[in-house]
């Protein structure tokens, strides 16, 4: 009798609500995809703006400048002859008056080395009479591009050995984990400077040095990486829709690949971010201590490296060591700038 | 002889009861039971039969990674679930229902005990084994709000498995989505949302709908309705309803809502710290309730009538570790009418009625049955 009286109650509610079902949306109304959401916000940001226009102007000028101001190759002297007048005043007292020579000291240089910013060069030529200006742009492409491999074979190394890590827990997150552990232990650069010499020992071609090192760098800092994807997964593995996955039978590398790693993404892509900054400081230390890039194809922290050996551009050429100096910083800057917008942009709790 | 002797010496000799040789005996005498009925064969009519499933966790380990101390979530569990029938599972809040039913969907591994699922004994199956009868065995989560992906839409969420199952040919895997969301209440319109657009209710309308996409035969439902609000429990509840009449499901059903469980049952389970108190057909247990427990669990349940006087029985106490249970009947810290030997001696779980099963001594001496 009571349970007929419970049905009834049950199926009033129910053809009183199911006429009209919950309905939170309506069809015309359309709520924004995760991701959508996420660029609004990015974009919301002055800050982030900024260092988006920083980052993709730097790239436009490293790729796209060459193309269009191509009077000069990266590691083409200038060799328009010039000759250079040099004044020199001897001054002397005889007999109580003073006498003033001047000498005339006619030069001619086979090279148009140190020039200042003419219309020739619009930011000068250095010490071997190289255009400034189009060095800029071909460091920038080393530079850049190694930053960026180095970032990206971190990740790689990081999603993996962190996702394994998460995922599998016990005995492989135990090795897994203290080898990173024993990798952040190791002081980078005295090794980096270690593994210079020994590439040079072998002989390779300048040119590729930095792509080794770096390669090297990646090797030594992909625990960091891992940790984070680690920490991620480790929570998300206990989802209730990991345990919903597990009992539609999917395959472990669908789990990881399709439920897991998709959900790592956004702290994955603001530490990329974060880390390219990082990156582009490394390879400029590694330059400027002369274990980078070759002076011809020089990278923006040789071309720094220049005046360490020589105090007079120091002091009287600002235009051979300035400009691949504010690159680094527009560069650093704008890559820290794009990866906090973007980590303001995807913490669920912004909801704004 | 040397235990013999022992016993003599040991200190509880003032005390009827002797708990280490009790103990000792239990153990033998479940072991036993356990033995013999490994060897019987499985139900040919049963969907699922389970065999004392136990499981327990490790609270504590050695040195050496050895178990020390283990906490028994789930212990020596038995009963059979026929085709289209529904099993209400009930009982206090960490009482073992919802590992019970990861356990038997091998979500974690059962630590001892047998699950039949028609017929095949899958409590060794290895992963490559369970794959094929994944999809004959579903769960619905208590939790709409973190077991649906959030970055996948409705129409990921239920299309994969049926395109990781094979369940309809590629090309009509979006017509068989959309029929399946029709079925469970979704407008065609939701394919492409996110589910964070979705309120509690809906959300559980598309876990239904994924588990339903592989088409099985068991679901689990793992407190469905609890995270919900009344009016739309009512929904959720005719809405799994009608689903197993149209296509003809066999429910377990994990609630401690017993008016939700009175209404969808067909059997009963009463557990109570990981064990099972009582077991019988709906109209059983709700009219006839035997073991003390089950007394006092659905003389909580509220009746909207303001005339009728509540005879309510007040439990005292709260309900104890699972890391460490009473001795002898589980429930004796609450029980209204424990004895002496149920502080010390574990009930069997035997048949009192036909087809009615509970585990006290009460109702032993009352059928005077004596061990």
């Amino acid at each position: 009798m009571e349970e007929k009286n419970y049905t009834e109650d049950l199926n009033a509610s129910n053809s009183e609500n199911c006429s009209e079902p919950e309905e939170a949306l309506d069809k015309n109304v359309r709520l924004m995809s995760p991701t959508r959401m996420v660029v609004r916000r990015f974009f919301r940001s002055k800050l982030s703006i900024a260092g988006l226009v920083m980052i993709v102007s730097l790239f436009l000028f490293c790729w796209i400048g060459p193309l269009v101001y191509n009077v000069w190759g990266q590691a083409e002297s200038d060799t328009t002859g010039k000759i250079e007048y040099t004044q020199h005043a001897v001054t002397y007292e005889k007999n109580g008056k003073t006498y003033t020579f001047y000498q005339v000291v006619e030069v001619e240089k086979s090279l148009n080395t140190l020039a200042k910013p003419d219309g020739d060069h619009p930011l000068g030529t250095d010490k071997s009479a190289r255009d400034v200006l189009v060095r800029l742009m071909y460091g920038g492409r080393i530079s850049l591009t190694v930053s960026f491999l180095a970032v990206f074979i971190t990740t790689f190394f990081g999603i993996i050995f962190g996702g394994v890590a998460g995922y599998f827990g016990g005995a492989v997150d135990n090795i897994i984990m203290r080898l990173c552990d024993i990798l952040i232990c190791l002081p980078g650069f005295p090794i980096l400077l270690i593994v210079g010499t020994l590439i040079d020992a072998a002989g390779i071609d300048l040119k590729f040095k930095i792509y080794y090192l770096m390669a090297f760098l990646t090797l030594i800092s992909w625990p960091g990486t891992a940790r984070l994807v680690r920490g991620q997964i480790l929570s998300l593995r206990e989802q209730e829709y990991m345990v919903a996955a597990e009992a539609m039978g999917y395959s472990t590398t669908r789990k990881i690949f399709k439920h897991l790693i998709p959900n790592v993404v956004p702290q994955l892509i603001v530490a990329m971010t974060l880390s390219l900054g990082s990156m582009i400081l490394y390879e400029a230390s590694l330059s400027y201590l002369g274990l980078g890039a070759p002076e011809e194809y020089a990278a923006w922290g040789t071309m720094i490296n220049i005046v360490a050996e020589d105090q007079n551009i120091l002091q009287n050429y600002f235009n051979v060591w300035g400009p691949p100096g504010i690159c680094i910083i527009l560069a650093v800057l704008g890559f820290n700038f794009v990866g906090d917008g973007l980590r303001d942009a995807l913490d669920p709790k912004m909801r704004r | 002889m040397a235990d013999t002797e022992k016993n003599v010496i040991s200190p509880v000799i003032s005390s009827e009861y002797d708990d280490a040789l009790i103990a000792k005996e239990e153990a033998e005498a479940r072991k036993a039971r356990i033995e013999a009925d490994s060897l019987l064969p499985p139900d040919p009519c049963a969907l699922l039969e389970i065999r004392h499933l136990r499981k327990c966790f490790p609270i504590q380990k050695s040195l050496l990674g050895k178990v020390q101390k283990e906490l028994v979530a789930v212990d020596d569990v038995s009963f059979k679930l026929m085709p289209g029938e529904t099993l209400g599972i009930v009982g206090e809040s960490g009482c073992g229902k919802t590992t019970m039913g990861r356990t038997l969907l091998k979500l974690t591994q059962p630590s001892g005990g047998q699950v039949f699922f028609k017929g095949q004994d899958i409590s060794k199956f290895n992963k490559a084994q369970m794959r094929p009868i994944r999809t004959q065995m579903q769960i619905i989560f208590q939790d709409p709000y973190s077991s649906l992906p959030p970055r996948s839409t409705v129409g990921d969420i239920l299309s994969e498995p049926v395109k990781v199952h094979n369940i309809v040919p590629k090309d009509q895997v979006r017509d068989y989505v959309l029929d399946l969301m029709d079925k469970c209440g979704l407008r065609d319109y939701y394919y492409e949302r996110y589910p964070h657009e979705f309120s509690g209710g809906q959300r559980q309308r598309i876990c239904i709908a994924r588990a339903l996409s592989v088409k099985p035969e068991l679901v689990v439902c793992d407190e469905p309705v609890s995270a919900l609000d009344v009016s739309i429990q009512a929904q959720i509840i005719n809405l799994l309803k009608s689903l197993q009449k149209s296509m003809g499901l066999t429910y377990l059903f994990i609630s401690h809502d017993l008016s939700v469980v009175k209404f969808i049952s067909d059997k009963i389970v009463v557990m109570y710290l990981g064990a099972m108190m009582e077991f019988g057909s709906k109209k059983d247990i709700f009219e006839n309730p035997l073991h003390p427990y089950t007394k006092a669990l659905f003389s909580a349940i509220p009746n909207p009538n303001p005339d009728v006087k509540m005879n309510r029985i007040v439990l005292n106490g709260d309900i104890p570790s699972p890391a460490n249970p009473p001795k002898g009947c589980r429930f004796h810290t609450r029980c209204p009418y424990a004895t002496e030997k149920c502080r010390h001696v574990t009930p069997v779980y035997r048949e009192h009625e036909p087809g009615h099963f509970a585990a006290c001594h009460l109702l032993d001496s009352e059928r005077n049955i004596n061990e």
